[in-house]
């Protein structure tokens, strides 16, 4: 036996009992690595320090203004919340938003895929601290804005540039980050 | 009749869930142009689909502004690139040739060759 252990064809079939057996290994180790990977990341949009999208959109009834990219550029910095009366977290983060609205932030709302009726219910129930809403009946202007999901805000400087974008729904803790993203927006 | 109505709870349950009906453009070949183009875009909700293949709602919009740029006469590459400037360069779903890859798109020849040097004893013409 270990006369033919030497002769090429043993080593080679050694290696074909082994090699099979480690690769097969190797790939255990990988897969059980990728398990505990969450692939998931968050999209940034690419718009921070680059100028508001163009889009121009209807209000949510007669009484009520659309929101155009020509309301973004007033000299004053601006928050644009991308919302809808259909999603969850979008309530918890109103009495944020009703907060930011008190202290005399300007804040427009980009209601997504939602219905006047809809957005009726939603602003009885949780309030409406918006000064403008625009209706993206079909999800393009959230496409422009770079925004891949609801609830999503962003500070948009005086001269019309996107400074900040918050992701995901405004809690009480995040507030105090956001007056300051404002704050040195309003700098700009 | 429990069966029956379980059947009919979980038939209208997948109608419902059903992606919403979407139109194809009536130009075959601009649709065609439009689909190859969806095949290469990372949808950015669920990640490791493109958008042609997730029914997410984002998704679904997004194959909507595909269809509705090809149509007014972009070429795919200006509707990628616009897609780019909103979502950075991480939505295109082409994988990408560069250093860290290279050994990923070498591994095909490679492991062939590596068959061929481990299968190369067993062709080789034995002594008489």
């Amino acid at each position: 036996m270990s006369a033919a252990a030497s002769t090429p064809k043993a080593r080679l079939a050694r290696f074909a009992l082994v090699a099979p057996l480690a690769l097969f290994a190797a790939f255990l180790i990988v897969v059980g690595f990728g398990l505990r990977h969450d692939p998931h990341r968050e999209v940034r949009s690419a718009l921070i320090g680059q100028p508001a999208p163009v889009f121009d959109l209807p209000g949510y009834d007669a009484t009520h203004p659309g929101l155009a990219t020509s309301d973004l550029a007033h000299g004053t910095v601006t928050v644009v919340n991308i919302f809808a009366s259909w999603c969850l977290p979008c309530r918890v983060e109103a009495p944020q938003l009703a907060q930011l609205a008190r202290q005399g932030v300007v804040v427009h709302g980009l209601a997504i895929k939602d219905s006047p009726d809809g957005l009726a219910t939603f602003f009885r129930n949780y309030g409406n601290p918006y000064r403008r809403i625009g209706r993206d009946d079909d999800g393009r202007a959230q496409i422009g804005w770079g925004s891949s999901g609801v609830p999503e805000t962003f500070v948009i400087d005086g001269k019309g540039i996107v400074r900040h974008q918050h992701i995901g729904e405004i809690r009480a803790d995040d507030v105090p980050g956001l007056l300051s993203e404002i704050a040195k927006a309003a700098r700009q | 009749m429990k069966r029956a109505l379980l059947l009919a709870a979980l038939l209208l349950a997948t109608a419902q869930t059903a992606a919403p009906t979407e139109r194809p453009l009536r130009d075959a070949a601009l649709e065609a142009r439009a689909q190859s183009l969806m095949h290469t875009l990372r949808c950015v909700v669920c990640q490791q689909a493109s958008i042609a293949d997730s029914s997410a709602d984002m998704a679904g919009e997004m194959r909507g502004l595909v269809r509705a740029r090809i149509a007014a006469g972009d070429r795919p590459e200006q509707v990628r690139a616009f897609l780019v400037s909103r979502y950075g360069p991480w939505i295109d779903f082409r994988p990408p040739v560069t250093a860290e890859t290279y050994l990923l798109w070498a591994a095909p020849v490679l492991v062939l060759g590596i068959g061929a040097l481990l299968a190369r004893p067993l062709f080789r013409r034995r002594p008489a």
